[in-house]
């Protein structure tokens, strides 16, 4: 959470989440509207497995940034100086 | 192979209703699953199924979204110092061998009794595991609450002592959560469970995190954030396996994914504002709602079977749909507790800073 004081020093990724929400976005439409083309080819089974896989980290690794961020504008982050005990 | 060929062809058309649907299913799954380590799975596979996803295209799917998933969460809540990633590895590589027993005496069940003998497996080791389990989770959790100690360290249990003292040469690994050396001959049964479990009800998480808390020692936060390695470990494995045979419809996996990365950010944050017995809380508070869910169809499987007399088609419908619904609302109710106690978190906070304010005149 970015509250008092805190708000004024730390900038918000801005930019960077809407650079990487784009991307998504892209990554998104491209799934949907080319899904009979994909379907066929990720659904061959053997080698062609490591089509879903290589998806399944690219889309983690440009949404999930883009979630992060996404939280992170909205002012929704970790409390502070939490102790694991 | 000839039946992995005609489910592929199953791959259901997708309207804007059916990914609006999965998506808010993925971001509640995704919430409970960033704040308890697991726990979207058992509904993500039979909301899928509502759809008309064939069953194993719908497993695989959900674990093609859940590495992924689990990534993410990991590498937030490392970012808190929550992971032990040498315990979650070490517990995921045995867990993945046990999914694979797992998978193989279901595959002999529903060779032998069907699929109503599968379904009756299943549902019987949900109710076992979440009664047994579930309830010394919640109990524990309960317990704590009651006592107002909630603010105290966690203490670990007898037997995680026991475990910790025991010293056998040659098989001893440091694990940073339990600042302890810990014999791996404990950790490999403990994730085979895991992975068997995952393998039968989906959900490895309800046997992999109590057994970190209680069995090893490990702190609540940590053990559930450490979860989250092991669930990347067996869904990576996992989703490989079934890709090899076709059965991933990466369409489903990557809508699901869309929602759930937004919830497991969000229940990871959740973990920063809570006190640690609130993931037992939570946790607890699912498994024994969802074992009453399971519980509702065994009638059904053991009339299928011709066990016990047979349930007519009005009563079965009425048994599943009311079944599907309290997993929802496990699932609601976990999500509920997870964004109350974070809100509280973050009023508590801003009482905090600004008390500090007019104490000290900072700004």
């Amino acid at each position: 959470m970015v509250s008092g004081y805190k708000k004024n020093v730390r900038k918000k990724p801005v930019g960077k989440m809407i650079f990487m929400g784009v991307l998504s976005i892209a990554l998104y439409t491209v799934l949907l509207l080319k899904q009979s083309m994909i379907t066929s080819y990720f659904g061959k089974g053997g080698m062609y497995a490591v089509l879903p896989i290589v998806t399944a980290f690219l889309f983690s690794f440009i949404h999930g940034s883009f979630t992060g961020d996404f939280w992170t504008v909205l002012g929704v982050e970790a409390k502070k100086k939490k102790e694991v005990k | 192979m000839q039946d992995v060929v005609s489910q592929v062809s199953n791959f259901v058309d997708l309207n804007w209703m059916n990914i609006t649907y999965l998506f808010i299913v993925g971001f509640v799954g995704g919430l409970v699953s960033g704040f308890i380590g697991s726990g979207g799975a058992f509904v993500l596979t039979p909301a899928m199924m509502s759809l008309g996803v064939p069953g194993l295209i719908a497993v695989a799917s959900n674990m093609c979204h859940k590495f992924p998933k689990a990534l993410i969460g990991a590498i937030k809540r490392a970012k808190y110092g929550q992971v032990d990633v040498k315990l979650g590895i070490v517990l995921g590589i045995s867990a993945e061998t046990g999914v694979l027993y797992g998978a193989h005496i279901q595959e002999n069940i529903q060779k032998s009794f069907g699929d109503a003998g599968s379904n009756l497996y299943v549902s019987a080791a949900f109710v076992v595991i979440l009664a047994v389990v579930g309830g010394f989770v919640l109990r524990d959790a309960w317990k704590t609450y009651k006592s107002g100690n909630m603010n105290e360290e966690e203490k670990a249990t007898k037997i995680a002592k026991w475990v910790q003292s025991i010293n056998i040469p040659g098989t001893m690994v440091y694990f940073k959560s339990l600042n302890a050396r810990i014999s791996v001959l404990f950790t490999i049964p403990l994730g085979f469970a895991t992975g068997m479990l995952a393998a039968t009800i989906a959900v490895g998480g309800f046997i992999g995190v109590p057994a970190m808390i209680y069995v090893l020692g490990a702190p609540s936060l940590m053990a559930s954030a450490s979860e989250l390695v092991i669930a990347f470990v067996m869904g990576l494995g996992g989703s490989f396996k079934y890709a090899m045979s076709g059965l991933v419809d990466i369409r489903l996996a990557m809508i699901i994914l869309a929602g759930s990365l937004f919830g497991i950010q969000l229940g990871a944050i959740g973990t920063t504002y809570v006190k640690p017995f609130m993931i037992k809380m939570v946790m607890g508070v699912i498994m024994v709602i969802v074992l009453f869910s399971r519980a509702l169809m065994v009638p059904v499987y053991l009339s299928q079977l011709g066990i016990i007399q047979t349930i007519s088609e009005g009563t079965v419908k009425v048994l599943k749909t009311t079944s599907f619904a309290i997993m929802a609302l496990a699932l609601l109710v976990g999500a509920f507790i997870v964004l109350k106690a974070m809100w509280q978190g973050r009023k508590a906070e801003k009482l905090h800073y600004a008390e500090d304010v007019l104490e000290h005149g900072k700004v």
